[in-house]
C-alpha cells in the first residue's frame, strides 16, 4: 500500500513538472485528486485495509495529497507569472508617441493679468466692485476735482454722448460711487475698461482696462499706500522687485506719486523693456484729495485714505513681450492661443 | 519744456551736478525730467583755428588749399567751401575728431556722429576740416550769422586754439522736463530753478530787475481799459521808445536757440527770452500804429473777419477775447497779434503788453480758431497776474540793459482788483500722522522757506507766495514735505485698523464660471470694442423698427465705424470670426464677455442699462449641438439644474431660420443660439457654417448658484425600459421629453435619446427614435407593475402625440 501511495505521488509530481499549460496542470488535479481520480481511489479502497492499519494509511493518504496539491498550487501560480510576464513584453507601447489632447481654450492676456491682480488685492482684503462703464459727468471728472474748465479734460480725451453723460475715461469714478455711499473702512480694486478718443495703432486704443483702488479708513498714511503698493509688485512681479515713488499730479489725490518698479525683465540692468533705465512705470497713485472726500460726504479731518489706478494693459504687453496693441482686439487664435 | 542746464545754473550759480544726477534728483523732487541731450553730442577735438594762407588746389578748381594756425601748429586743409578768405577764424576739426552731421545731408543726425580723419584730397594731404554750422549739428536758424553754404566763422576776437564749441555755447545740456499741468510757475525757466535750487539746497539768485533811466510817464504814450474783467483778470502794458532794431547779444541768440526758438532781433528776442524766463508770454506792438492811443480788451462780435500777424484770416465770435484800439481790433487776446500792429524794423516805439486771460476761455478760443500758439499754450494753463507785472519789467530791463532803447515811466493797466495772498496753518503733527512719518517741525520749515512760503510764526499759518497756486490746503503742505522730505526716505507700512474680507461679487464669479467651462470646450477669450458701427444692423438684416437700432450715440466718435454703443454682442464675435476665417484659421472657437448698453429712452438722459452678454462664436470641428452641450454644460455648472426649454421660434433674421432656438429657464429668455443665417455669413464674408450662442448674464446671474446640497446615493435599484419609436418628423424631442417628465412623475429618474434616424428604412415624414427611461424610489425597490403602470401613461401619451413604437 505504501509502495503504491509512493508510486502515485512520484507519478503525480512528475506529471506535473511536465505539464506545460494551465490546462495540463488541471488535468493532473483531475486525474490524481478528482472524484475518479487516482488517490482518491485509494481513499475509497479504505475498507480494504485492516482497521488497525487505517490511521497510518490515512495519515500516508493525507501527506501525499498535501504534497500533490502543494506542487500543482507552486507550478500554477509560476506558470501564471511566466504568462504575465509574457504578456507585459507584449504590451511594450512607444512613450514617445504623442498624448491626446484635449483641446483647451485659453483666456486673453488682460484677462490673466487681471485676475493676478484681483487675487492678489484680494488677499489683502480688498473687494472687487465694479461701475458703469457709460458714466455720468459729475462722477468721472467733477467728483475727481476736475471741473469744467480744469486742463486734465483735455489730456483725457473724451467720448461724449451728452453734455452729462460720457464714456468714463477712467476707473476713478468707481470710488466716488463707492465713497458715496458711506460704508467704512473701504478696501477695494474697481477692474474695468475706459475710454479715450486715441486713434488705434501700436500703442493706443480708444478702448482699454483700468484697476482702480481705494481705501479710505481713520490713520491711513501715505506709508502704507508705498507699503501696499510695493507688497503689490513683488506678488506681481517676484520678491526682488523694488518700487520706486515718483511725485507727481493727479486732481483727485494730493500727494500724488507715479510707481515704477525694477524691469522685471532686465531685474533693473536695463533693457529695451524699460527703454535702458531699469526702472518701469506701472501705476499712479496718491492720497485720496480732500476735495473728493468732501464731495462724497466723508470728513477729510476724520478719514483718510489712499488711491491707485493701474493701466491693465501695461503689464499684459509687458509681461507677455506683446508689441502691438492691435493684437488685444484682433482675436486672431494663433494670438490667443499663446496664453 | 526744455531747459539747459546753463541757464538754470544762472539762476542756482552754486548748482554743481551731472546731468544724471540732476535728472535724477529733479525727478525724485516732481519736475519730472523727460530726458536730456548734450548740446556738444558727437563734436570731438573741434578748435578755433585760423586760416593763415589760401591757395588753389593743383588739380581741382573747386578746392583750395589752406594753412590754418589750430593754436598748438599750423595744418594745410583742403575744403570746398567757397566764403573763406585768409584771416578768418574758423571751428577746425582736428584729425581723429568728430562732428555730429554732414553739411549735405538732410534728415536726423547720425546716432554716432562722423569721424573726421587726416587723409588726401586729389592728392593733396589735409589734416583736418572746417565746419559748418549745420555739421556742428545746428543749423541757420539758430545761428542766424553763420553763411549759407559754408564755413562758419567766428567773430575777430575769437582766441585761436580755443574750444570751438564752448565759444558756440554748445557745451550744455538740454533737460526735457514734463511739468504736470497744476504747476504753472514751472512753465518757466524761473520756475525750474527756484525747484532746482531747492532740491540741491542751494541758493536761489533771480535776476535782479532794475530800470535805471526812465522817461516820461505812460499815460502820456497810451491808456488802457479792460471791458470784460472775467476774461483778462490783468493788463499791463508799458512803453519803450528810440527802438534801435538789431540782432540781440550772443548769450540771448543761445539761450533762446537751446529751448528750439529762433532769434529773430532784439525787440522779438526780449519777448521771448522773457516768455521762457517768467512763463508770461508778451507781445510788442508798434505804438504808433494804435489807433487814439487807447487799448481796450473787449470780445470780439460773432462773424468778425480779423487778419492775424502771419497774414490768415481768422472769423471770431463773441467768445473770443480782443484786443482793440480806439477804431479797431489790433489782436486775438493771449493767441495772436494783428498784421495790422505789427512791428516792423521801421518801428520807433514800441507798446509791451503782459496780460493774464481765462485759461478756458483761451483754450477754447484758440480750438474754435484753430490757431494754438506757444503764447495760447501758456495762457491755457492759467496764468498768475503777478507774473504779469514781473515779467513786463524784465523786458523793460532788458530794453534798456541791451540798449535797444529807452524806458517810459510806470504802467497802464487795468483789470480785477488783486487777490490776497493765501494762507494755510501749518500743522506738523497732522502732516506726520498723515505721511506716516516723524519729521521735525524745523526740518519742515526749512523746506517751506527754500520754496518761498513764508511761516508766520504768530499766525503759525504759511503765507503762500502768489505763484503757487496749486497750494490750497493741507494736503498740498503735506505733499511739499513728502518730496522735498524725499518719497523714498518716507516708511514702507500696511494699513492697520479693522481686517476686511476680499471678496468677488458673485455676478464675477458666475463670469469666472463662464471662462472656465468655455475654456474648457476649447473656446478662447476674445475683446471686442463696446462701440461701432450703425451699419451692423443692416449687416445683421435686423428690421429697421427694431429697438435694437435705438443706441446710445456718441457725439465725437472716432468716426462711424466706432459712433454707438453696442446693442447686441454678435458683431464683435463674427468680426473676430472672419479675421480667423480669412487666416485660413482652422476649427475657431472664441466666446467674449463684454457688455451691451441698452438706452432706457431717446434721447439718452440717464445712464444705460449695461447688460453683460456671454457670446460664444464657432465654426470648424462641431455643430449646433457641440454649442448646445457647451451651454447646458455652463448651466450645469453655475446650479441651473432645471431642465431649459430651447424653443425654435425665435425668428432672428441673422440666423438660420430651422436652426435656432431661445434658451427659456423657469420660463424667463436667458439666450439664444443657432446656426448663423448663410446671408450673415456671408455678409461677414465667412464661407462656412458658424454656429453663435448669446447668454443674457444678467438673467442667468438671478438663478445662479454656487449652492449644492448632498441627497444621498440611491439605496434601491433602478429599473430601465427602452423604447424605440416611429415620429413624425415635426414632433420635437423637446415635446416628447417633456410629456415623458411630465408623465413619469416622481419615479422617474431620468430619460434620454440614445439613437435617432432618419432615412431609407423609415418612411417619408417620420424619423425613428429610441429612448431610455431610468426609474427608481427613494425608498424601495421598485415592482415591476409600478413601471407598468406609468410605462402605460407614457405610452399613452406617445400614442396622442401620433407616435407609433417600433416592436
Amino acid at each position: 500500500m505504501k509502495e503504491k501511495l509512493e508510486q502515485i505521488r512520484e507519478e503525480a509530481l512528475r506529471q506535473i513538472r511536465e505539464a506545460g499549460a494551465l490546462e495540463g496542470l488541471n488535468e493532473v488535479r483531475v486525474g490524481f485528486l478528482g472524484k475518479k481520480g487516482k488517490l482518491t481511489a485509494v481513499l475509497k479502497s479504505m475498507k480494504e485495509v485492516a482497521p488497525e492499519d487505517r490511521p497510518r494509511v490515512g495519515q500516508l493518504v493525507n501527506e501525499a495529497r498535501e504534497q500533490i496539491e502543494k506542487a500543482l498550487e507552486d507550478a500554477r501560480t509560476k506558470m501564471e507569472q511566466k504568462l504575465r510576464e509574457a504578456r507585459l513584453k507584449a504590451e511594450v507601447i512607444d512613450v514617445t508617441l504623442p498624448g491626446k489632447k484635449n483641446r483647451r481654450g485659453h483666456r486673453h492676456p488682460n484677462t490673466i493679468a487681471m485676475e493676478e491682480v484681483e487675487r492678489i488685492f484680494i488677499g489683502m482684503g480688498y473687494e472687487v466692485v465694479e461701475g458703469p462703464e457709460v458714466e455720468k459727468d459729475y462722477y468721472n471728472f467733477e467728483a475727481m476735482n476736475i471741473p469744467a474748465d480744469h486742463p486734465a479734460r483735455d489730456e483725457q480725451d473724451t467720448f461724449y454722448v451728452n453734455g452729462d453723460i460720457l464714456l468714463r475715461t477712467q476707473t476713478s469714478p468707481v470710488q466716488a460711487r463707492v465713497m458715496e455711499k458711506g460704508r467704512l473702512p473701504i478696501r477695494m480694486i474697481a477692474p474695468g475698461r475706459v475710454f479715450r478718443s486715441d486713434e488705434v495703432d501700436a500703442t493706443h486704443s480708444p478702448s482699454f482696462h483700468q484697476i482702480e483702488g481705494l481705501v479710505v479708513d481713520k490713520n491711513i498714511t501715505f506709508a502704507d499706500l508705498k507699503g501696499t503698493l510695493a507688497e503689490f509688485a513683488k506678488e506681481l512681479f517676484g520678491e526682488d522687485t523694488r518700487v520706486k515713488f515718483r511725485p507727481h499730479h493727479f486732481p483727485f489725490t494730493e500727494p500724488s506719486a507715479e510707481v515704477d518698479v525694477s524691469c522685471f525683465k532686465c531685474k533693473g540692468a536695463g533693457c529695451r523693456f524699460c527703454k535702458g533705465s531699469g526702472w518701469i512705470e506701472i501705476l499712479g497713485c496718491g492720497m485720496v484729495h480732500p476735495h473728493v472726500f468732501e464731495m462724497c460726504g466723508i470728513d477729510p479731518k476724520e478719514y483718510t485714505g489712499f488711491a491707485f489706478g493701474i493701466g491693465l494693459e501695461r503689464i499684459s504687453l509687458l509681461k507677455y513681450e506683446i508689441d502691438d496693441m492691435r493684437l488685444l482686439y484682433e482675436n486672431d487664435i494663433r494670438f490667443l492661443n499663446q496664453f | 519744456m526744455n531747459t539747459t542746464l546753463s541757464w538754470i545754473r544762472a539762476y542756482v550759480p552754486e548748482l554743481s551736478c551731472t546731468d544724471q544726477e540732476y535728472c535724477d534728483a529733479m525727478t525724485l523732487s516732481g519736475t519730472k525730467v523727460e530726458g536730456y541731450e548734450r548740446t556738444d553730442k558727437n563734436l570731438q577735438d573741434i578748435v578755433i583755428g585760423q586760416i593763415l594762407k589760401i591757395e588753389k588746389h593743383p588739380d581741382a578748381d573747386k578746392l583750395i588749399v589752406c594753412q590754418v594756425d589750430t593754436g598748438r601748429e599750423t595744418i594745410q586743409i583742403v575744403t570746398g567751401a567757397p566764403n573763406v578768405k585768409e584771416g578768418d577764424k574758423v571751428p577746425v576739426v582736428l584729425d581723429g575728431g568728430k562732428v555730429a552731421g554732414s553739411a549735405h545731408a538732410d534728415g536726423p543726425l547720425p546716432e554716432d556722429g562722423i569721424v573726421i580723419r587726416a587723409g588726401k584730397l586729389r592728392g593733396v594731404s589735409s589734416a583736418g576740416m572746417m565746419c559748418s554750422i549745420e555739421e556742428l549739428g545746428s543749423s541757420r536758424e539758430m545761428y542766424p550769422e553763420a553763411p549759407e553754404n559754408g564755413i562758419y566763422i567766428f567773430p575777430e576776437e575769437a582766441p585761436v586754439g580755443a574750444d570751438a564749441i564752448e565759444a558756440l555755447g554748445l557745451r550744455d545740456t538740454v533737460f526735457e522736463y514734463e511739468i504736470t499741468s497744476n504747476r504753472v510757475d514751472c512753465y518757466s525757466v524761473l520756475g525750474i530753478a527756484r525747484e532746482a535750487a531747492a532740491t540741491f539746497r542751494k541758493p536761489f539768485c533771480p535776476p535782479a530787475v532794475e530800470i535805471r533811466d526812465e522817461q516820461g510817464s505812460v499815460s502820456d504814450y497810451i491808456s488802457v481799459e479792460v471791458q470784460d474783467k472775467e476774461l483778462c483778470t490783468r493788463y499791463i502794458g508799458r512803453v519803450c521808445t528810440d527802438i534801435k532794431i538789431a540782432p540781440s547779444p550772443k548769450w540771448m541768440q543761445r539761450r533762446l536757440a537751446a529751448n528750439g526758438i529762433r532769434p529773430i532781433n532784439n525787440l522779438v528776442d526780449i519777448t521771448n527770452y522773457v516768455m521762457e524766463e517768467y512763463g508770461q508770454p508778451m507781445h510788442a506792438y508798434d505804438l504808433d500804429t494804435i489807433a487814439g492811443r487807447q487799448i481796450i480788451v473787449r470780445r470780439a462780435k460773432d462773424g468778425d473777419v480779423f487778419t492775424t500777424l502771419d497774414g490768415q484770416e481768422r472769423t471770431l465770435d463773441s467768445d473770443v477775447l480782443m484786443i482793440c484800439d480806439a477804431e479797431k481790433e489790433i489782436g486775438i487776446a493771449g493767441i495772436m497779434g494783428g498784421e495790422n500792429s505789427m512791428i516792423t524794423d521801421a518801428v520807433k516805439t514800441v507798446l509791451f503788453e503782459a496780460a493774464t486771460f481765462n485759461g478756458a476761455n483761451i483754450r477754447k478760443s484758440a480750438k474754435r480758431i484753430g490757431l494754438r500758439t506757444e503764447a495760447s499754450g501758456k495762457f491755457e494753463k492759467g496764468l498768475e497776474p503777478q507774473n504779469a507785472e514781473a515779467a513786463i519789467n524784465r523786458a523793460c530791463h532788458l530794453i534798456e540793459e541791451l540798449g535797444c532803447g529807452r524806458v517810459v515811466g510806470g504802467m497802464a493797466q487795468d483789470g480785477a482788483a488783486p487777490v490776497a495772498l493765501r494762507e494755510i496753518p501749518f500743522e506738523p503733527d497732522r502732516i506726520n500722522r498723515f505721511l506716516g512719518t516723524e519729521i521735525p517741525a524745523e526740518e519742515m520749515l526749512a523746506i517751506f522757506k527754500r520754496l518761498e512760503l513764508v511761516y508766520q510764526e504768530e499766525k503759525n499759518s504759511l503765507l503762500i507766495p502768489a505763484f503757487r497756486q496749486d497750494l490750497e490746503g493741507f494736503a498740498d503742505i503735506a505733499e511739499e514735505v513728502a518730496r522735498f522730505y524725499g518719497y523714498d526716505r518716507i516708511p514702507t507700512t500696511l494699513p492697520s485698523g479693522e481686517a476686511t474680507t476680499g471678496k468677488l461679487p458673485f455676478k464675477l464669479r458666475v463670469e469666472e464660471k463662464a471662462r472656465d467651462i468655455a475654456e474648457h470646450w476649447g473656446f478662447s477669450q476674445g475683446m471686442c470694442y463696446s462701440f461701432e458701427s450703425p451699419k451692423v444692423f443692416d449687416r445683421l438684416q435686423i428690421a429697421a423698427d427694431s429697438p435694437l437700432r435705438d443706441t446710445v450715440t456718441i457725439s465725437n466718435p472716432l468716426g462711424e465705424d466706432f459712433s454707438i454703443m453696442r446693442t447686441i454682442s454678435l458683431h464683435g464675435i463674427l468680426t473676430s470670426l472672419a479675421v480667423n476665417y480669412n487666416r485660413r484659421n482652422k476649427d475657431v472657437r472664441l466666446y467674449e464677455l463684454g457688455n451691451i448698453y441698452l438706452p432706457h429712452s431717446l434721447p439718452v438722459t440717464e445712464l444705460p442699462d449695461e447688460r453683460m452678454q456671454f457670446t460664444l462664436g464657432m465654426y470648424g470641428e462641431g455643430d449646433f449641438y457641440t454649442l448646445k452641450g457647451v451651454i447646458e454644460d455652463y448651466l450645469g455648472a453655475i446650479g441651473m439644474d432645471k431642465r431649459a426649454v430651447y424653443d425654435p421660434d425665435v425668428q432672428k433674421p441673422f440666423l438660420h431660420p430651422g436652426r435656432q432656438a431661445l434658451i427659456q429657464y423657469e420660463g424667463v429668455v436667458v439666450g439664444y443660439l443657432g446656426e448663423l443665417h448663410p446671408q450673415t455669413a456671408d455678409a461677414y464674408d465667412i464661407g462656412t457654417r458658424v454656429y453663435v450662442a448669446v447668454l443674457d448674464m444678467p438673467e442667468i446671474v438671478k438663478f445662479a448658484t454656487f449652492e449644492r446640497k448632498y441627497t444621498g446615493i440611491a439605496r434601491y435599484p433602478a429599473v430601465t425600459r427602452d423604447i424605440s419609436m416611429v415620429v413624425p418628423r415635426e414632433v420635437l424631442a423637446g415635446q416628447i421629453e417633456a410629456m415623458i417628465v411630465q408623465r413619469g412623475g416622481k419615479l422617474l429618474e431620468n430619460c434620454h435619446l440614445f439613437d435617432l434616424y432618419e432615412g431609407e428604412q423609415i418612411r417619408e415624414g417620420f424619423k425613428s427614435m429610441a429612448y431610455s427611461i431610468t426609474f427608481r424610489a427613494q425608498d424601495r425597490t421598485l415592482e415591476d407593475n409600478d413601471v407598468t403602470a406609468v410605462m402605460k401613461k407614457i405610452l399613452n401619451g406617445l400614442e396622442a402625440m401620433g407616435i407609433e413604437l417600433r416592436q
